[in-house]
Order: structure tokens, then C-alpha cells, then sequence
């Protein structure tokens, strides 16, 4: 939008925006002071809920058994689909679960279905959190058990043909040209199956809900939410309270990934057990609890079939994925997606086949989609690379997509040339050995790989306040949230450029409905559209005190034209003449103003670029409107040792180079990028959910069995930002990293081992026995 | 209330306060326990008077003694948050298996979900709010905030907390040492190599604990 101010226009020289200051939170976290959702304890008469879930994944309750619970001292009440308060709306119909927003079609304690293992049967309430663990141990619940699918792979599962997925957000069929006739006449040809494990998000702060009924129509739930907003609107429309009497509260979070995007069942049996015993109530999910509680990523598997011609251009590809959904919803991530833009093909074909299983449902984890789409997609290019001789740089820039293949559009910007030449500089690509399996360290394989990266700038907005005080201090407002990302910290950076402020004169508060509305932190919008926001609400109040400035007889601005004024650093001026002006203090002074106060509201993506094609349009017609394409490109370099007796990898070096529009803060972004890779190099090779093929149920459901990386896993790590300068995609410029730091980890890492071993393994973990299993090529 | 003496542990536990804890241990927190807690917490508690029901305990946190009403079962980190309201302490899994509810205990780091409150007492409990001198940080709680070294700050506590104890332990010579003597404490955010190199920076700025 031109006529819209945008930073590098009215700040061409950053101030403190993209410095890698510390964290303006920092202290109140290494203190200990933070609070998160079940640290509210100052509440009258806090009272704590549990959750009784069901061991078996199928069946239906007979009956329950609550008389010796009932008689442990300090048990206030047991609720369960028979006598918990009843809600407005479940999401247990299709108009229910939109009105909501329900992550599920299916919300327990609302009959006696029994679908999943681990799905909540009831909450016990209690004076003590042991006295309510106990009791809930002591309660029995009578089950008719049935025998239960367990996933895709399940003889009795069976499959479909979905048209929606990812909950009616994308379609299950894409088609671009001819693809299956391209890959018949293709002189090369791939078609490889990979599979991926269930993932679970595991932050290390489970799912936690205080709930806290102020009046009979008013209430306020703490709660670790990655976005306050959904949750008042979840929770209110199940209530059947209008959204300005639920405020939803998340000061801290720690850590989200996707989990803490909607509102699971715990927070709603939350604030029933508040009303059920008409006292604050606070539930924490066991970590147990944690695995059937949230979402996951699915199990899937992807058939991809490539085809080449004999110099390495890529002519046909072909996706197919199966994964296992829930027994209500139409839910599996994207992954065709990034295959579909990655890289120049004339050709593409896309298909999913899902079925149901005795799980919740599935959700968005990092990068959902992006994630193990490119690990299908990079692991092929690479051994199209290796088939044809090519280094796997050069067969990615053979493939360059100079324009987005899907629709044609130019990017708005794209680094990824940049990116992999210095990524390569920085890792010391250019002394790799071409041959597999010929690189040593004493008895360890040696072996360097590589992989592109990719996240699209989605379409978001949102909304800011800014107050500026007289006396040159300033508070900011915008109901985001800070998943540990940085919110606080870069938020604060872009108000006080706008302001022309130093750091410690601007206060930013995030985290409440009572604030203005922001997205949910996820999908890596929340960085470009809070910012966006918080610029404007500044550019807001520099209009007002310009108004003000040109009525001002003592104003050396007095009877200028509005248009033909500016603000920078703080300061009122000609735009012609930047000498004639004031700083706002003097003419606030005058104008006898204490504060004034501007709004704002940032558009991200191509809601940006063409508000009005976009508006009422659905996602995938927003960005046709557009004109277009927005992503953050990058790359990963990865150096792993193998062991050839054991099997097992170690991660040994690690660079990441990344084009992402402004960095907003270099210090918080290359912990996010170094977050991200770590996350990915987890789900590469030791992380995977086990549910039992008999019983549905996780036998891994634990930190000790369900393994993440520690410290002694994780090598130094480099990470470096190309600059990019994007007018396209929103007033800061901003694409956002969150999701991007984890696309290609995994294919960058079983690259490596298969340069290491000469052993492609293409199942995620790649753990000891796989590779010791698998036959070199 | 315990014995305000702690017996030598060689000392012959005395059957009836045994078989009394174990009763309590095995019905009240069921498989919460592990085995090797169990019996630590047996040979430490077999000392003691029968202790039942909700009965007053002391614990000395951060240099100050703190009173609460607690039963037996109530572990270390429920006492802290729930209690004591220190919720700077945190809870991970409950289970011995993050790290995240760390704390020093005689100057020893331990997983206090796995510490019975009732057998703390009398000792020394140092958690992260103890860590500064009122507003004046301890220099490794500065170093992970110049080092970047969390990003939601969840984990933090127990990393500061093993941070201290693994420099005081002599295990933070080397990059590596620290790898290892912190892979007990989970970072979900990935912030693994801000903290080896906010450790090492405290190492070499020759802190002594
Ligand atoms: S909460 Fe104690 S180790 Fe996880
Ligand atoms: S900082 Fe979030 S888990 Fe470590």
C-alpha cells in the first residue's frame, strides 16, 4: 500500500531495530519472576482440578465408581459427562466446532464415547494438588472396551480420499500440467517412499489453565495460550458468553511449537470445574498427559516420484501422502506445498489418503508440512544429485525457481542464490568429497549434506496501541503473544525507533484480551503483523500531534500543510526543510497534553499488497490476488559423524544462512534459527511417538522414553541472516523465522549421513538400527 | 515434626518408622516413587518419628525458614510452588526426567520433584529467586541473559541452577564437560549452545562459586 508509511522509509537508518540487544525479559526470567498460567496463586480459595483419562483407546463408560475418592479428605468434586456444568455449544457438530475454532470435533466429558487413549473421563477437584491426584487415583471408571484402529497401517484402517485437509484449509488435490505423462517420458526417474514418525511438540511448560469465575458472567482464565484471542473466542462461544466477558491472560509461555495454537479440552474442563465448586481453579497436564493432550504430528508416509531429464532439470513431480487422522476430522499437514513451489518443475501433482484412528487429532507442529515435505523433497534432490554426479548445490541451482512455479508471480524478494553461497563459504563446502562414505575421522564416517529451506509469509493483521507521554516515556500494547521468541524484546525495538525513544523509556505489554487484538503467535506471522502494528500506532500518534502542530501559532510548523510534515526520531519537521520543526515534547508542553495515544493495525502477506483483492477471501485466493509470491528462503549445512559398528550419528557441525525480510533483533533471532534447527535435528534422529498397534495407545508417552535432544547432542552452531529489504509484504518488512529454522533440518542431516555411510534411510528418527539396517548404494 | 538431628546414615533404621514410610510411600504415591528414591528416602526418613496427616514443616529456603502446612507426601517442588509460592522453580514432568524443578539442596543440585519436602528439612535449600543478591544478579544470571541462553525461560531455572552447581562442581573446564554435566536439564527452545557458552564465560572469568 503506498500511501502507508513504511519503516525504511521513515527510519532509512535503523536505531536499535535488528541490534542484537539482550532480552527486555531476561531478567524477570533468570530471576525467577515470570509467571506462567499456573503461577496465578494469590486467587481466593485456588482450588486443584486433575484430569482422569482413559487407558483404553476405545469403548463406552458403563460406570464410575467414585465412593472411596469421594472420601478422601479435601475433594470438592468429581465431575464427569454426567454431571460437569453444561456448555452453550461443543464442537461435537461441524457449525460448533467453526464457531469455536476446536482444534477436534469431539470434546470429552460430553458423553460416555470413549475414542482415544488418554482422552480426559473426568476431573476431580480438590483443596491440595496431591489430595486431588489421589483422588482421582482412587476414582474407578467402568469401560465396555471395543478393539481400537491404531493408525493407517492398521489392517482394519480404511483409507480415503479426503477433498479438504489441514481442517478444510488446503485442498487434497493439486494438479499443475501433466505430471504423471511428464514422469512416464522422463529420461530419470525417482519414486521413493519416506516415512515419518509421530511428533509431539514437548514444550518443556505443559498445557496449564487458572480459571477464575469474578462474577456468575465473568471470567478470567491464565492460561499458556499462544494466542489469547482464539482462546476468548473458543471459550466464550462454548459458554455462551459474548468474547468481552472471558479475558484470556498469558504473560509467559513456555514454548508452544503448535500445541498451544488452540484450545484443547483442558481448558474448557478448566473453567467448568471453576463453576462446578464456584472457586479459582487450576489444572497443569501431567506430562503423561501432554501426549494425548495437545495435538501431534502424524504418522505418515509420502511417495514422491521425480522426474529428470539426464542434465539434472527437474520435469515431473509426483506427491502422494497417507496419514493417520482422528475419527472427526479431516486433518494432515500440507506437505505438498513446499514440493509444489521449492524449485522450477513444469509439472506437479499432489494427493492425500487418510484414515481414521482411535488418536485425537493431529495439528499444527513447527513447520507443519513444510517440515517433512522437505524432507522428502531435499532427500530426492539429493540423490538425484548423486545419480547424475552433481554437487547438490549445483543441482538445486540448475532448478532455481526464479518466479514462484505455482502461479507464476514474481517473489517479492528471494535470497536463496545468497544463501547458499555463503552458507557454502561458511561450512567449507567447496573441500567436500563428492564420493560417499570416503570421508573418516579415525574410525567415525564423516559426512557434510545440505538442504533448502522454505516458509511462506502467510496473511495476517493485527492491531497496536501506542501512548506517548509528555515526559518522553511511552507504553505499547498489542495482545500478542511471546512464545520465548522475543515479542517483548523487538516489539519494544520497533516502538522506540518509531519513537524516536531509547529502550529504557518503552514499556511493551503483550498477553491479554483486554489489550488490543493481535493474531496467534504461529505460522510465523506474529512477528511481521505485531510490528507492523505497534509502527502504525506510532505513525497514528505523530498525526495527531501534527494536527495539533499546524494549529499552534508558537509552532514553528504553524499553518504548514499536514501532508508536507514528518516524524522522525522523535521530531516534528518539514519534510523540504527538516530544520523547521520541534520535538513533540515542547509542543505537548504547550498544547497542555499529559499523553497522546495512536492505533494502529499492521497487515502481513498479501493482505498487505492488495487489501482489497484480498478481502473475504479465503487463504490460497488472497495470495492469487496478490502480486506476488512471499517466502523466506534459506539453507542448512550439516557435518555428522557415524559410527559404523553402532549406527549411531552424531551432529558435529551446523550452519544456517537464511534470507527473511528485516531481523528485527540479531541476538533473538539466531537463538530462534539455532531453536529451530534443533528441533528439526530431534525429529531427524531420535525423535518418535510409539503407539501401540493392538491397544492405540503411546509407549513412549514420557521425557525419559520420548527423546529430545539434550545438551551433549548439539554442536556449535553458525547462523547468518542475508539482508533483504522487502516492500511487499508489510510497513516493517518483516517475513518472520519461526517455522523456517526447522524446514529441511531432517533431510539436511540424512543427507549427511548418506554422504557419510552411502546409506539413504529414509525414515524418520533415522536411529542405530536403520542405519546399520539399511545396504550402502 | 522430624528429629531436628539428621543420624548418621550408617545408623540401623529403626523397623517401626520404616515399615510406617513405607506404607505411606507405597499408597500415597503409588509409581510415582522410583526405586532408588525409595530407598534413599527410607533410609533418611527411617530415622525419623512417624510423621501422618497435615503437619507443620520448616524449610529453610534461600536462607530464610519457612513454615507451611504440608502432609508427608507433598514433594519438594509442590512445596515450593503450591506452598511457598516460589514459583520461579518449575515443573516439567514431575518425574525426574527434565530438569526443569532443579534445585541446590546443601549445595547439591537435585530434581526436587523427586524430593520429599519432609526430608528436607533442616537443610539448606537454595532455589533460582535466592540466586541474586536482591536486585544484584549472580554473574551466571547475567551471562545467560548476555548469551542469549533461553528463549522462553522455562527450562532457565533448573539450567541456572545446574549451571551453578556444575560450575562449582569443577565440570564446566571444558565445552564439552559442559555438555555433558547439563544433559540432564531439557531445553525444549534449543537454547543448548547459549548455554555451554554462558557457563564457560563464568568459568573464565575465574567465579568461584
Ligand atoms: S519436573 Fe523434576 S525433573 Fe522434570
Ligand atoms: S528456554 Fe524454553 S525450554 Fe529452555
Amino acid at each position: 500500500m503506498d500511501t502507508e508509511p513504511k519503516f525504511f522509509e521513515t527510519n532509512p537508518t535503523a536505531g536499535v531495530v535488528g541490534k542484537p540487544l539482550n532480552r527486555v525479559d531476561g531478567r524477570d526470567k533468570v530471576m525467577g519472576r515470570a509467571k506462567y498460567a499456573a503461577e496465578y496463586n494469590n486467587l481466593p480459595g485456588l482450588a486443584h482440578a486433575v484430569i482422569k483419562t482413559s487407558d483404553v483407546a476405545k469403548g463406552r463408560i458403563t460406570g464410575f465408581d467414585t465412593t472411596a475418592a469421594m472420601k478422601q479428605p479435601g475433594v470438592l468434586a468429581i465431575l464427569t459427562y454426567q454431571n460437569i456444568p453444561k456448555l452453550a455449544k461443543t464442537p461435537n457438530d461441524a457449525d460448533g466446532k467453526k464457531a469455536i475454532g476446536a482444534p477436534m470435533g469431539y470434546l470429552p466429558l460430553t458423553d460416555d464415547q470413549i475414542h482415544y487413549a488418554g482422552q480426559p473421563v473426568a476431573v476431580v477437584v480438590a483443596d491440595t494438588l496431591e489430595r486431588a491426584q489421589y483422588a482421582a487415583a482412587l476414582l474407578k471408571v467402568q469401560v465396555a472396551a471395543d478393539k481400537p484402529i491404531a493408525s493407517y497401517e492398521d489392517p482394519k484402517a480404511q483409507l480415503f480420499d479426503p477433498e479438504k485437509i489441514q481442517d478444510g484449509k488446503a485442498d487434497g488435490h493439486v494438479k499443475r500440467g501433466d505430471a504423471q505423462a511428464a514422469f512416464a517420458a522422463a529420461p530419470v526417474q525417482l519414486t521413493h517412499k519416506y516415512t515419518h514418525a509421530i511428533n509431539h511438540h514437548s514444550p518443556m511448560e505443559p498445557g496449564a489453565t487458572t480459571a477464575h469465575w469474578e462474577a456468575p458472567d465473568r471470567l478470567t482464565i491464565y492460561e499458556s495460550t499462544q494466542g489469547v484471542t482464539r482462546t476468548q473466542k473458543s471459550v466464550s462461544t462454548m459458554l455462551g458468553l459474548s468474547a468481552e466477558q472471558v479475558r484470556v491472560v498469558t504473560k509467559y509461555l513456555g514454548g508452544g511449537f503448535g500445541c498451544k495454537g488452540s484450545a484443547w479440552p483442558h481448558t474448557i474442563l478448566t473453567v467448568q470445574a471453576a463453576k462446578a465448586v464456584g472457586r479459582p481453579v487450576k489444572l497443569a497436564l501431567t506430562r503423561p498427559q501432554m501426549f494425548t493432550g495437545m495435538g501431534h504430528r502424524e504418522d505418515q508416509t509420502q511417495t514422491l516420484r521425480l522426474g529428470a531429464t539426464k542434465d539434472g532439470k527437474l520435469t515431473a513431480l509426483i506427491h502422494e501422502k497417507t496419514s493417520t487422522t482422528s475419527p472427526w476430522d479431516n486433518y494432515a499437514e500440507s506437505n505438498s506445498k513446499i514440493i509444489n513451489m521449492l524449485y522450477e518443475c513444469p509439472t506437479f501433482e499432489a494427493s492425500y489418503q487418510l484414515a481414521r484412528a482411535n488418536v485425537m487429532t493431529s495439528t499444527f507442529t513447527r513447520a507443519p508440512g513444510e517440515a517433512p515435505g522437505s524432507f522428502a523433497i531435499e532427500s530426492s534432490m539429493d540423490d538425484l544429485a548423486y545419480q547424475l554426479g552433481i554437487d547438490p548445490i549445483e543441482i538445486r541451482l540448475r532448478n532455481y525457481a526464479e518466479k514462484d512455479p505455482t502461479n507464476g508471480h514474481p517473489w517479492s524478494s528471494k535470497s536463496l542464490k545468497q544463501c547458499y553461497a555463503r552458507g557454502a563459504e561458511l561450512f567449507g563446502w567447496s573441500k567436500r568429497n563428492p564420493k560417499n562414505g570416503a570421508t573418516r575421522d579415525g574410525r567415525l564416517l564423516v559426512g557434510w549434506g545440505m538442504a533448502t529451506a522454505s516458509y511462506p509469509v502467510h496473511n495476517s493483521q493485527g492491531t497496536a496501541r501506542a501512548r506517548l507521554y509528555a515526559d518522553g516515556h511511552a507504553v505499547v500494547q498489542s495482545g500478542a503473544t511471546d512464545l520465548g521468541t522475543g515479542t517483548y524484546t523487538v516489539m519494544t525495538q520497533v516502538a522506540c525507533d518509531a519513537l524516536g525513544l531509547p529502550m529504557d523509556k518503552v514499556r511493551f505489554e503483550l498477553g491479554d484480551t483486554k489489550l488490543p487484538t493481535a493474531p496467534n503467535s504461529g505460522g510465523s506471522v506474529a512477528a511481521g503483523t505485531v510490528s507492523s502494528s505497534v509502527y502504525m500506532a506510532v505513525q497514528d500518534l505523530w498525526q495527531k500531534l501534527i494536527k495539533v502542530a499546524v494549529l499552534d501559532k508558537k509552532s514553528p510548523l504553524y499553518r504548514a500543510k499536514i501532508a508536507d510534515v514528518e516524524a522522525k526520531a522523535g521530531r516534528l519537521q518539514l519534510k523540504s526543510d527538516p530544520k523547521k520543526g520541534e520535538g513533540f515534547a515542547d509542543l505537548m508542553k504547550r498544547a497542555d497534553m499529559s499523553d497522546v495515544e495512536g492505533n494502529g493495525q499492521g497487515r502481513y502477506g498479501s493482505g498487505y499488497e492488495d487489501a482489497q483483492a484480498a478481502a473475504n477471501a479465503d487463504q490460497s485466493k488472497k495470495d492469487e490476488a496478490a502480486h506476488h509470491s512471499m517466502h523466506s528462503f534459506g539453507a542448512h549445512f550439516c557435518e555428522v559423524k557415524v559410527d559404523p559398528d553402532l549406527g549411531t550419528v552424531r551432529v558435529t557441525r551446523w550452519v544456517s544462512v537464511h534470507g527473511a525480510g528485516r531481523i528485527l533483533n540479531a541476538k533473538t533471532a539466531r537463538s530462534q534459527i539455532i531453536g529451530g534447527s534443533i528441533f528439526g535435528i530431534g525429529a531427524a534422529l531420535m525423535e518418535g511417538t510409539v503407539r501401540d498397534q493392538h491397544f492405540s495407545r503411546y509407549t513412549n508417552a514420557s521425557l525419559a522414553d520420548y527423546h529430545i535432544p539434550v545438551n551433549a547432542d548439539i554442536p556449535e552452531m553458525t547462523v547468518e541472516f542475508i539482508d533483504e529489504h522487502d516492500p511487499h509484504i508489510n510497513a516493517m518488512g518483516v517475513k518472520g523465522i519461526g517455522e523456517i529454522s526447522m524446514v529441511g533440518v531432517s533431510a539436511a542431516v540424512a543427507n549427511a549421513v548418506f554422504h557419510a555411510t552411502g546409506k539413504r534411510v529414509r525414515e524418520l528418527p533415522l536411529t542405530p538400527e536403520k542405519i546399520l539396517g539399511a545396504k550402502a548404494v | 515434626m522430624m528429629d531436628s538431628n539428621t543420624p548418621e546414615p550408617a545408623a540401623q533404621p529403626e523397623q517401626d518408622g520404616r515399615r510406617s514410610f513405607i506404607k505411606q510411600a507405597g499408597g500415597l504415591l503409588g509409581l510415582a516413587l522410583a526405586p532408588p528414591l525409595i530407598s534413599q528416602a527410607e533410609r533418611l526418613t527411617a530415622m525419623s518419628k512417624k510423621v501422618e496427616g497435615v503437619t507443620e514443616m520448616r524449610l529453610k529456603v534461600n536462607g530464610t525458614v519457612r513454615t507451611m502446612q504440608a502432609e508427608p507426601r507433598v514433594t519438594l517442588l509442590d512445596a515450593l510452588r503450591e506452598r511457598l509460592d516460589l514459583t520461579g522453580t518449575k515443573k516439567g514432568c514431575d518425574h525426574g526426567q527434565c530438569g526443569a524443578c532443579t534445585v541446590l539442596v546443601d549445595g547439591k543440585r537435585v530434581n526436587s520433584c523427586l524430593t520429599l519436602a519432609v526430608m528436607v528439612q533442616n537443610k539448606e535449600i537454595t532455589t533460582v529467586e535466592g540466586l541474586a543478591k536482591g536486585e544484584e544478579l549472580h554473574p551466571l544470571q547475567q551471562a545467560f541473559i548476555d548469551h542469549d541462553g533461553f528463549q522462553c525461560g522455562y527450562c532457565t531455572p533448573g539450567q541456572l541452577m545446574s549451571g551453578v552447581a556444575c560450575l562449582k562442581e569443577g565440570h564446566a573446564k571444558t565445552d564439552d564437560s559442559v555438555r555433558e554435566w547439563m544433559s540432564g536439564n531439557l531445553c525444549r527452545c534449543g537454547a543448548y549452545p547459549n548455554i555451554v557458552a554462558a557457563i564457560r564465560q563464568v568459568e573464565q572469568s575465574g567465579f568461584k562459586g
